[in-house]
């Protein structure tokens, strides 16, 4: 049998559905391969970080009030809200407590979900929010120290102290 | 760990048996885990991350779990031997490529692998050969809980795992399944496939995961979203998928055989000889043959070699393996004049099955 489109072997007999109707084609490896790539629309690329952050801030924002949530930053680890969206990172675990609001839409977006059902570990089932503290509070003992303000620096170290003494909350 | 003991081997994830591993090459696990007390790496200083790699390494090689764990120190290795375990699969390129305190700990059989400070504080990956993504999932629970023991993950109670980038929040999980397509490639279907697996977020990536080409026809097939459903869950939905390709593989392969069996017994023969001739060769153009003399072995058009043999040559052909069993470091054109030296002496056995 011949190609369909020249004179070559067909070596390609491909059947398509259109509509429920069977369409036969013969066609050679090279017009077979162009049938086959023609009608194929450029691949679907997953949407990135980038473009869903870019999209979400777009709409319904102002640039005054964008200005304003780019400057908020995370008092545990300082990174302002404009580095997460230049660098698709976080810098710490509390970030998701206070940009909360922000950062819901973005997670919609990426899993259609908001609430985690899997696993959950044997201690600190209920969260590790107040252990992530422990971040600020020793880089306030460490300021405290070299402001040479003992008596806050010591109330700092016993808040330290309790926390990291605690003992985890057990699964229910 | 004394990584030229490794080099002579090929590793776990191209091991080459296991279920379906005519076209399933390996099955993929990992989570992400962070510790609650310390900055994520983009804010971590030096001192916090040598704080977190000290804290990890300690916790993790006192686990009594897949036998006994090594410790790598990455920020140590030279460039030739990070890309030696990038190549085989044990860190990702962006551990081998930052900068700064970071290490691994693998197991002997090479199946588990965990990094100390990649994107996150901890990744834990757990690999098997062939498609048995239910038994790799049973070990990484084992372990990831084990360590979870000793240490505080950090843990939202309704975000779940929390993780440096939102992408991965939740339970931090990727599963995914190494598989090997030419036959999809080759009659121009591959496309049409990924489309339909973007639709239900899966993701699929190349040999060497994110933004790696598929070289050789390899594909790795994983799951997208990490939040709002179980880690079984979405086993099973990258598990659920994959007889369906392998389904599609096959009836592709059947279509070559039966409609265009000259063309493919030609590409194949041509394949293994340029292989067992050629002076010199590039990595690309090695994974490029190598894929369709591994399918030509699977039709039984290639009946003098055997799988495993052939997945040794997809590893040792690989730029820094090449460099380590030679012992000595290559430039691109020494290294092209190496490989085809190292695939004729391999493939020209009277034996033919590459045992030494």
């Amino acid at each position: 049998m011949k190609c369909q489109q020249c004179n070559k072997t067909a070596t390609f007999h491909i059947t398509e559905l259109t509509k429920g109707k069977p369409q036969e084609l013969h066609l050679c490896e090279e017009h077979a391969r162009h049938y086959l790539t023609q009608s194929e629309e450029e691949p679907a690329v997953a949407p990135s970080l980038a473009g869903v952050l870019a999209h979400q801030l777009a709409v319904g924002q102002t640039a005054e009030e964008l200005a304003k949530l780019d400057q908020r930053s995370c008092p545990v680890c300082g990174i302002t809200f404009y580095e997460f969206r230049n660098q698709g990172r976080l810098g710490c675990p509390h970030d998701y407590v206070c940009f909360a609001s922000e950062l819901e839409p973005l997670i919609v977006n990426i899993h259609g979900e908001t609430e985690h059902v899997g696993k959950r570990p044997a201690k600190y089932a209920d969260g590790t929010e107040q252990r992530t503290q422990l971040i600020r509070l020793k880089r306030e003992m460490q300021e405290a120290i070299t402001e040479e303000n003992y008596e806050r620096a010591s109330k700092l170290r016993d808040e330290i102290r309790s926390i990291e003494e605690a003992s985890p909350k057990k699964k229910k | 760990m004394d990584l030229n003991e490794l080099v002579q081997t090929s590793g776990e994830w191209l091991r080459g048996s296991g279920p379906e591993s005519d076209i399933v090459i390996s099955s993929r696990i990992r989570l992400a885990r962070n510790l609650a007390e310390f900055p994520f790496i983009s804010r971590a200083s030096q001192a916090d991350r040598t704080e977190i790699e000290t804290l990890l390494r300690d916790r993790i090689l006192q686990i009594q779990e897949s036998g006994e764990l090594e410790y790598v120190n990455v920020n140590e290795l030279k460039g030739l031997d990070r890309q030696f375990l990038v190549e085989r699969q044990l860190i990702s390129r962006e551990h081998a490529d930052s900068e700064g305190a970071r290490g691994v700990a693998i197991d002997r059989a090479e199946q588990v692998s965990l990094m100390i400070n990649e994107e996150d504080h901890l990744r834990i990956q757990v690999m098997h050969s062939g498609l048995d993504l239910q038994t790799a999932w049973e070990q990484i629970d084992r372990i990831d809980t084990l360590i979870a023991d000793q240490v505080t993950f950090a843990f939202h109670p309704k975000l779940g795992y929390l993780t440096a980038c939102p992408t991965n929040v939740g339970t931090g999980v990727r599963v995914s399944v190494m598989l090997h397509l030419p036959a999809l490639v080759l009659t121009r279907q591959i496309d049409k496939v990924f489309r339909s697996l973007q639709k239900i977020s899966l993701a699929v990536r190349g040999l060497y995961g994110e933004g790696s080409q598929a070289m050789g026809d390899f594909y790795q097939i994983s799951n997208q979203i990490t939040l709002g459903k179980s880690e079984i869950d979405l086993v099973k939905q990258v598990g659920d998928i994959v007889p369906v390709l392998i389904e599609y593989e096959r009836r592709a392969r059947d279509f070559l055989v039966r409609e265009s069996h000259e063309n493919l017994h030609d590409k194949v023969s041509r394949a293994y000889g340029i292989l067992r001739t050629a002076q010199q060769i590039s990595s690309e153009e090695t994974m490029h043959l190598l894929s369709s003399v591994r399918m030509g072995v699977n039709l039984g058009l290639i009946t003098d070699l055997q799988i495993p043999t052939l997945n040794e040559l997809f590893i040792h052909t690989q730029p820094a393996h090449l460099q380590k069993l030679r012992g000595i470091e290559l430039d691109t054109a020494d290294r092209n004049i190496e490989r085809a030296r190292y695939l004729r002496r391999h493939l020209n056995k009277e034996d033919g099955d590459g045992k030494n």
